[in-house]
């Protein structure tokens, strides 16, 4: 996982709640079993002028040369409810986002967003509205997301500080590789799992019953 | 110290207080699918790392799968043969057990776990499919996750987790006839809206809840992800007991009396504390059906599309006047009566044997309205086979149902099999997204009884004006 500290980039408004796992990346683009190739899939039901197509639909904020080559996102509250799919976060990622601004993400979503690299930074909806307004206005509509200070920074240098776990912040910040660190505590897992298997030998298989 | 099932089920299953208040927590029972699964083994594997135990461990064929009978692993989604192979090869090459096409017990995941007795009240359960939370309806803390997340907890049987908060949802009163658990659950989103259950375990409890038969209870918790909830639970009880007892994956003998001790006594403790508790009434819910693309844009079968204005807890005014758009109604236009293009009955919310049964008995002696295009699929291939057994399906045909081999079906778009666009369905499934059912099409989500009325008026209809 490319590991996050701050980063300057062009962000794109997509200002509406609830936006869902099926819209970010429909269920017809998710073609690869290996989860690549999505990049051209995010967003499709709204970015192209019809579904299959691949004829860019002008109004799509995505699609406008301003917000060319966007790294960060805002979007409205509820983001990336609906289907747990990754391939949502693997999409935005593939695409090139690394950062995401809204005022609430679903749980689901918000986990992949972090397994993935990408930044979930969570802002009241009257902020993400001012620096959505704020970008609209801008000829190049850039900001910064600096992690290390918990800041979203306009280039006017209006900041707001956003809340974030120490250990999703870090992880965030080292490229850490979860599954590396939980291994860590393997012997204690055993351990744990045959003291459990004492108290609820029923979860543990014993006596397997047989295909 | 008074607890909630929820932090019994918690400090039984933490392992270890890692430093920034975060829990390695137990996962006893880890659920996979060819859509979002087969990947998680593939990484895991192609990391050259086993999964911890894989006995504990199980995967079923039913997203991308063909409903037609007859299937193979040949599918109308192009490229979904690659899914189930990998899947299948996957699950061999870690020594878990699959479920595959052909095996009497496939099924939707969330339909044939709690039949297999797979999911056991007080065990921690996930799988990568946001509907796991269904599961939380036999009192088993089971919530859905991402592809890499279920990567992690194949890899070490423990997943890192901040505690969610809790929330009680006190649901007293008695549900009138043909009321459902499906309108239920549409009526608690329609009043709390999608974000209301956000980072919380909520906890159905209350009277109209304990009334609820199994069946039911896994339609009200499988749309706590609609709910935007970490997960759904309901507490064990004699019902629970009952319904998990001589399954093929539920300890027997000795090991069963003490189960069911253990199990009983999750319920939360009188006096418990919840973060949040909400209360609502059973008597005030009718048939429900949703008129937008969020689920909590919902009213009563008798109601119409809200005004603008009318609805502050159904989503902003843009997002409101974007849902009337894209399914082609004005605000004042009943529900009831408008006209539609097809009927479905199926998914992991409302395709079990009750759901049918229920739906048979108002299509018994009828006919589904000409030109209207009605399907049938059931949850599981054991659902499928019983429903059989009592003739069901004679009753489907004879109105003029598709009966199809179980699977995720038409609940979602893949590539495959769809709806037409700005077909107007009315859908027992769980998301009216844009699009989810079909390029264009349009859902109204509503309950089995509702499909089946909707279905013999070809029109939206009340099921209760149906005497059966």
């Amino acid at each position: 996982m490319e590991p996050f500290t701050t980063l300057t980039a062009t962000a794109a408004p997509l200002l509406r709640d609830d936006i869902d796992t099926d819209a970010i990346i429909p269920s017809r683009e998710m073609r690869s079993p290996s989860g690549q190739g999505l990049a051209e899939g995010l967003f499709a039901g709204w970015r192209y002028k019809a579904i299959g197509s691949r004829d860019p639909n002008p109004d799509f904020v995505l699609n406008q040369p301003v917000y060319a080559g966007a790294r960060i996102l805002l979007t409205g509250a509820n983001v990336g409810c609906g289907s747990s799919r990754e391939h949502a976060v693997w999409a935005l990622a593939q695409y090139g986002i690394r950062a995401v601004i809204a005022p609430s993400f679903n749980p689901i979503f918000r986990g992949n967003c972090i397994a993935n690299g990408v930044v979930p930074v969570s802002l009241p909806m009257e902020t993400v509205s001012t620096l959505a307004s704020a970008l609209e206005a801008a000829g190049q509509p850039e900001l910064t997301v600096d992690l290390e200070q918990q800041l979203v920074v306009l280039p006017d240098g209006q900041q707001w500080s956003f809340d974030i776990e120490p250990e999703v912040r870090e992880a965030l910040m080292l490229g850490l590789d979860p599954i590396d660190l939980t291994l860590r505590y393997r012997s204690r897992i055993q351990d744990f799992r045959a003291t459990d298997h004492d108290a609820r030998p029923w979860i543990y298989f014993r006596n397997a019953p047989s295909a | 110290m008074k607890r909630t099932i929820f932090e019994k089920i918690w400090e039984q299953h933490r392992i270890e207080a890692l430093p920034g208040g975060v829990d390695l927590v137990l996962i006893d029972r880890i659920l996979l699918h060819e859509r979002t699964g087969g990947i998680a083994l593939r990484r895991l594997l192609d990391r050259g790392q086993p999964v911890f135990a894989p006995d504990q461990a199980f995967a079923v064929m039913d997203h991308i799968v063909d409903t037609f009978p007859g299937r193979s692993d040949k599918t109308l989604m192009p490229t979904g043969t690659e899914f189930i192979r990998m899947t299948r090869d996957a699950a061999r090459e870690a020594g878990i057990r699959l479920f595959d096409l052909d095996d009497p017990a496939q099924g939707i995941v969330h339909v044939m776990s709690p039949e297999l007795g797979i999911v056991l009240p007080g065990a921690t359960l996930i799988c990568p499919d946001s509907h796991t939370c269904s599961q939380g309806a036999l009192g088993a803390l089971a919530w859905g996750i991402g592809t890499s997340e279920a990567e992690h907890a194949l890899a070490t049987s423990a997943l890192r987790l901040r505690r969610p908060k809790t929330m009680r949802v006190t649901v007293d009163g008695t549900l009138a006839p043909g009321v459902t658990a499906k309108d239920l659950a549409l009526a608690l989103l329609g009043r709390f809206g999608v974000g209301g259950g956000s980072g919380y375990v909520v906890e159905y409890a209350g009277e109209a809840v304990r009334a609820l038969e199994m069946e039911g209870r896994l339609t009200l918790c499988n749309m706590g992800t609609e709910f935007a909830a970490f997960t759904a639970i309901i507490a064990p009880d004699g019902k629970t007991l009952e319904y998990v007892k001589g399954r093929r994956f539920a300890p027997t003998g000795a090991e069963w009396e003490k189960a069911a001790e253990q199990w009983l006594a999750l319920a939360s403790d009188e006096g418990a504390e919840y973060d949040v508790e909400l209360s609502f009434d059973a008597g005030d819910v009718a048939p429900m059906i949703t008129w937008g693309t969020s689920p909590q844009q919902v009213v009563p079968i008798d109601a119409a599309v809200p005004a603008v204005g009318e609805a502050p807890g159904q989503g902003t005014e843009s997002a409101q006047a974007r849902a009337r758009e894209y399914m082609g109604l004005d605000s004042g236009t009943p529900l009831a009566g408008l006209p539609i293009d097809a009927a479905f009955i199926g998914s992991c919310t409302n395709s079990r044997i009750s759901d049918l049964r229920r739906a048979a008995s108002l299509l018994q002696g009828r006919k589904v309205a000409p030109g209207i295009k009605a399907i049938c699929v059931p949850g599981s291939t054991s659902v499928k086979r019983q429903a059989e057994a009592e003739g069901l399906h004679e009753v489907f045909q004879a109105a003029g149902f598709e009966w199809r081999e179980s699977g995720c079906s038409m609940c979602f778009f893949a590539g495959g099999e769809s709806f037409g666009p700005q077909d107007r369905v009315v859908s027992s499934t769980n998301r009216n997204f844009e699009s989810r059912q079909g390029p264009g099409t349009r859902t109204h989500l509503a309950s089995p009884e509702t499909v089946a009325a909707s279905a013999i008026a070809g029109r939206i209809a009340d099921p209760r004006r149906i005497a059966s």
